[in-house]
């Protein structure tokens, strides 16, 4: 092929002295790159009987594919859900600063938004391959506005909608076009829905359940139909209860189609979710977990008012709420302002950085690295049908992976084999 | 022929790794002077393979000057199968190691013409100066590479068919199916391995002791192949205790008694790291019979 003969002349790669995530376990084995991709080094010694051009020494790292945030909102002042005029530099800017965090590939995160925001802001996210300007864009992902009221957590009620009679062209009407969408959280109990959601499929869209007060029952018909994710499983949604367990019993439904694997998000900041529910989830159905991070505009910066599309968020420390008043509040208090009755211990996305959200996970649930490096990165790439390329270490795959050290601390990322971030104490 | 006993597999797998290491050191191969060594696979040569690695990774010995010809190679397996010889090669050696992807041979099960592939490995033997030293190992049934039992004793590489001993030997390495075992091999010859200037063979495990006594204690058989290197000038036969069940008491403490003198192959252990190899101990060989 002509490409491959562009690609063999590409230099090789090799990185040496490292334990790399392949097959779902750790092995200690060297990293083979060349033109962006993983290469297969015994059929470079046998083959085409080359050596490798140069080896980098990982002192001993651990080398996992690059993590994918299916879930952001925002970041470091950047809010997607503005309707700039330049809403390009902001997507640029996230994803720039959430290389340090590991992060290789992610889905900028629209919430309940007015229709004028979508037809402004969606034309200007363009899917976009990552490298040293940041992590690549693999599409939007639309959190509403076809959630439930009793559950729209931190979205504005004003902008709720449901589905018309002719849904889905209510749906087209109300984004203004799906180019550059790639999942769309709803709430399957809205009339309509399941012509939506058979729609939104047939057009590769990842549909997903969330923010939503549907039983089980309509939940698997949802899945049916086509939907493969859930939205932050446990908030936005109905508690589990032992006679309907709602959208949590499809973790262990036994009504899917065959061979569909549902995955669910879960936001393993250590505020979202309670260590113990992490581990009835993780423990119910392991291979379906994807850590997100949901991260809203306050993500890198520090406490105070932020905003969160039409919402005004709140931060203190690593909690972030939305907004009441003006009056602020101690940690975990009940948030009703003795002034104005207003307030609201309604969380609001999350300011926990995505390799933070690995560390926090593999505590809570004493999981072993492996599964939750996967949670991070494989997981994520089948749910977008993107394992062949992402997620995943195997020979073949985009070169996109990041060094950590034992506590799982991010030392570098690489994008298409190249270094694009680098922690301070390794730069030379 | 020298032969060593070790009490177990890992003593006799790291005394034949010394041994090999000596002679590459003390052969001080360079870029006109390639050190040639032929080499086996199988479980008995992982330990050995492991030692050899090790020395490397400590900077003791160096492959960058040594030409690698494997002994044989299944037909008609796919060479990124897991069972390959060449898989079993990248995994448990040269991906460890330094040596260059040109200077590993090991024959293609897959050649359009397997025989003219045979021919070729002959000649590429020829062209590196013949093998300096061929390590091998030998089957339940006596057998060195594929030469199975009724091989020409002065064979050269070619196309075998596999004896049902072999074939249930290696059955476990596929899933203890026979139907997926490889029937044909391409092997070097007896001849072949004849050539070689010096011959090491490794021989662990009491499943290979009845091989090991016809071998070496019974007459030159083409029914046990590995019995053609009692007419070679130079051979080490490597073994652990348990290899040695069938042998005469008399056999075996004549051995041991000499391997006082046989350590000095291996001690002392030069390492490339030495600036200067003893010039007096390179001048004075232990003797040999």
């Amino acid at each position: 092929m002509r490409g491959g003969q562009v690609a063999a002349r590409a230099p090789v790669i090799q990185f040496t002295n490292c334990r790399i995530l392949r097959g779902g376990a750790l092995l200690r084995e060297d990293l083979w790159v060349r033109g962006g991709r993983i290469l297969d080094p015994e059929k470079l010694f046998f083959e085409e009987r080359r050596v490798a051009d140069e080896q980098r020494d990982c002192g001993g790292c651990i080398l996992a594919p690059g993590f994918i945030d299916v879930q952001i909102n925002g970041g470091f002042g950047v809010d997607f859900s503005q309707a700039s005029e330049d809403v390009g530099s902001g997507v640029a800017l996230v994803a720039r600063r959430i290389l340090s965090h590991g992060v290789t590939s992610f889905c900028p995160t629209l919430v309940t938004s007015p229709l004028e925001v979508y037809h402004k802001v969606l034309p200007q996210i363009p899917v976009k391959s990552g490298g040293p300007h940041g992590a690549g864009v693999l599409g939007v992902h639309l959190e509403g506005p076809f959630i439930s009221r009793e559950k729209r957590g931190a979205h504005p009620e004003a902008h709720l909608r449901s589905f018309e009679a002719d849904a889905f062209q209510d749906v087209l009407a109300t984004y203004g076009g799906l180019d550059n969408v790639r999942i769309v959280t709803l709430a399957p109990e809205l009339g309509h829905s399941h012509e939506v959601i058979r729609e939104l499929t047939a057009l590769g869209i990842c549909v997903s359940l969330g923010h939503s007060v549907a039983d089980l029952g309509t939940a698997e018909e949802a899945v049916q139909s086509g939907a493969t994710f859930i939205t932050h499983l446990f908030n936005a949604m109905l508690p589990f209860h032992h006679r309907d367990p709602g959208i949590v019993g499809l973790l262990t439904s036994d009504r899917l189609p065959a061979g569909r694997r549902i995955f669910y998000g879960m936001i393993a900041d250590g505020i979202h979710t309670n260590p113990a529910a992490l581990r009835i989830a993780h423990r119910a159905h392991p291979k379906g977990l994807v850590l997100v991070t949901d991260a809203v505009p306050a993500l890198g910066l520090g406490n105070g008012r932020h905003t969160l599309g039409q919402q005004e968020v709140e931060v203190e420390g690593l909690t972030a709420y939305v907004a009441g008043c003006l009056v602020s509040f101690p940690p975990l208090a009940p948030r009703t302002c003795p002034l104005c009755s207003r307030g609201t211990n309604t969380l609001s996305g999350s300011i926990a950085p995505m390799d933070a959200c690995v560390r926090h996970f593999l505590q809570a649930t004493g999981c072993s690295v492996e599964s939750a490096l996967e949670a991070a990165s494989l997981h994520p790439a089948q749910l977008l049908g993107l394992e062949k390329c992402k997620g995943t270490l195997d020979f073949g795959a985009d070169a996109d992976f990041v060094v950590l050290d034992d506590s799982l601390h991010v030392r570098a990322t690489y994008i298409s084999g190249e270094l694009v971030w680098q922690a301070e104490e390794a730069r030379p | 022929m020298k032969l060593i006993i070790l009490d177990n597999y890992s003593q006799a797998s790291e005394w034949a790794a010394k041994y090999i290491r000596n002679r590459i050191i003390q052969f001080n191969p360079g870029p006109d002077k390639y050190f040639t060594l032929g080499l086996p696979t199988g479980s008995t040569p992982l330990g050995c393979y492991k030692k050899l690695i090790e020395y490397y990774k400590n900077g003791d010995l160096s492959f960058k000057y040594v030409k690698t010809f494997n002994m044989d190679e299944y037909v008609g397996l796919p060479r990124d199968h897991p069972e390959s010889y060449h898989s079993f090669m990248w995994n448990n050696f040269f991906k460890h190691i330094d040596i260059h992807p040109e200077n590993t041979h090991i024959l293609d099960g897959n050649a359009a013409d397997l025989q003219a592939e045979c021919d070729a490995f002959e000649e590429k033997i020829k062209a590196a100066g013949g093998i300096e030293l061929f390590v091998g190992g030998i089957g339940p049934d006596g057998h060195i590479a594929f030469n199975e039992p009724g091989s020409s004793l002065v064979s050269r590489t070619r196309v075998k068919t596999l004896a049902m001993d072999t074939i249930l030997a290696n059955a476990r390495f596929f899933d203890g199916d026979l139907a997926k075992v490889p029937t044909m091999a391409l092997t070097v010859g007896v001849g072949t391995v004849m050539d070689a200037r010096e011959v090491m063979i490794l021989i662990t495990g009491a499943h290979k002791a009845f091989a090991l006594y016809k071998a070496i204690e019974e007459g030159v058989n083409h029914m046990w192949t590995v019995s053609a290197f009692q007419q070679h000038p130079r051979t080490v036969f490597v073994c652990d205790e348990d290899a040695t069940l069938e042998l005469k008491v008399k056999t075996v403490k004549y051995f041991k008694g000499l391997m006082l003198v046989h350590n000095k192959l291996v001690d002392p252990l030069y390492s490339i790291k030495e600036k200067e190899i003893e010039k007096s101990q390179s001048s004075k060989k232990p003797y040999s019979d």
